[in-house]
């Protein structure tokens, strides 16, 4: 993946970490009073220093009844205090009706990401970056991995609302999150089948217990209550040419998110949007650590300018 | 075996000597959200030990005046604990403004409202 041309700099560096005065770290999802957690089915609009491991996602059927289990890894590492990268595997079991399943490697991804801004006084944040998926990194005809890389510049943002009006405390613990992509792959079309270009756009309705208990009003909240954040996540991706122009896949996601002092977990049930998503429900689990956290000497440091 | 060695190099690398995170309020005293009687000092908790050099929590009044108030400290039994000592405080709602420094230097803030009943 490249990073072995950095890995002798990057030792130096984690080596002499230890060593190097304090200095005041704002990490993974924070503006001003605002927390957001990170999300599932949507992209965080922060860089961070953290990993999610595993995520199971168990998919809703099928047009034909498979059912499909993913098991997905990703880390993400800031480079800089607001420059940072994502890396990602999934692994995949296919289960179709009458045959047997398969198993294996269904695709790689990687994401360079740049923290636009972050105002803390209106919980607002926002992120760009450039993802790519990457071709013949996983079964291509036994689990449709993809034949082709592509390419997606991106737009992530985050804002809470506990800048409103005093008159309505308890809408401020709702935060948003989204995100907007244009996917650009680098083959026309595989096996006879068009790879349109799409539109991507998701977004995380939140509503924070911990803000709500923290920040607007001591209900009582206790552990594990006062780290919740309920919320519901919603993602589409919209074709835009190749004969398939409009087509569009939907899917949304209930649940909730706990964050703790090192590690989040997060489940949420999938239920498709559109026809093209599957029919019936599906749910997803994640084990997610603050690696800022947990290695706040080594791992969680910026590699460069902290 | 080669990647066993691997796997536990590794390990001994990450293993974190002392696991510390940002702090997060715990709660407050007066709590945050609460309408009580004039308080003679404002006690925040958090889910961490706090760095005294660069944690503090001022109050200002919800016109944004600032309270003119003792110095806060870190409680010297609890560091998790900042203490600021009050003045008599007249009735209205007041804003507490905090911003602590871990003691692994994760730097967090934040801001909670009560009122002081007449």
């Amino acid at each position: 993946m490249g990073l072995s041309h950095r890995a002798v700099p990057a030792a130096a560096v984690f080596a002499a970490l230890p060593f190097l005065s304090p200095h005041q770290v704002l990490a993974h999802g924070f503006a001003g009073d605002r927390f957001f957690p990170a999300t599932i089915l949507t992209d965080d609009p922060f860089v961070a220093d953290e990993m999610s491991l595993p995520t199971l996602t168990y998919g809703p059927p099928g047009s034909d009844g498979s059912r499909q289990l993913d098991l997905d890894v990703d880390i993400a590492k800031r480079l800089t205090p607001n420059l940072g990268i994502q890396l990602g595997g999934t692994w995949s079991r296919l289960k179709s009706p009458g045959l047997p399943g398969v198993t294996g490697l269904n695709g790689m991804s990687a994401e360079l990401d740049y923290q636009l801004f972050t105002d803390a006084p209106h919980e607002a944040t926002a992120m760009i970056g450039l993802a790519a998926d990457f071709g013949h990194t996983g079964r291509v005809q036994a689990l449709g991995a993809s034949d082709f890389t592509t390419v997606s510049p991106l737009v992530d943002f985050g804002k809470g609302f506990g800048d409103l009006p005093d008159s309505v405390p308890y809408l401020k613990p709702i935060a948003v999150t989204g995100n907007f992509s244009l996917d650009f792959p680098t083959k026309d079309q595989s096996a006879g089948t068009p790879n349109p270009h799409n539109f991507n756009y998701g977004f995380a309705f939140e509503y924070s217990l911990e803000y709500l208990q923290h920040h607007v009003k001591d209900v009582g909240l206790t552990a594990p209550f006062d780290r919740m954040v309920p919320l519901v996540e919603v993602s589409f991706s919209t074709a835009l040419d190749r004969g398939q122009g409009g087509q569009t896949v939907a899917t949304i996601q209930p649940g909730v998110i706990w964050s703790g002092q090192y590690v989040q977990v997060g489940a949420e049930a999938i239920i498709p949007g559109t026809r093209l998503a599957g029919h019936g429900y599906g749910g997803v689990v994640q084990f997610h650590m603050y690696l800022d956290d947990i290695f706040p000497a080594t791992l969680g440091r910026p590699l460069f300018g902290d | 075996m080669r990647l066993s060695l691997a796997l536990l190099a590794l390990a001994a690398v990450l293993t974190p000597a002392t696991a510390l995170a940002h702090a997060f309020l715990d709660h407050a005293v007066p709590a945050v959200g609460s309408t009580v009687p004039a308080p003679a000092e404002l006690r925040v908790f958090f889910t961490e030990a706090l760095e005294p050099a660069f944690s503090a929590v001022t109050v200002a009044t919800e016109a944004g005046q600032p309270v003119q108030t003792g110095a806060a400290k870190v409680d010297p039994g609890n560091p998790n604990e900042l203490v600021l000592p009050l003045p008599k405080l007249a009735a209205g709602t007041y804003k507490a403004s905090w911003h602590v420094v871990s003691v692994d230097t994760h730097r967090t803030e934040g801001h909670f409202e009560f009122t002081v009943q007449p």
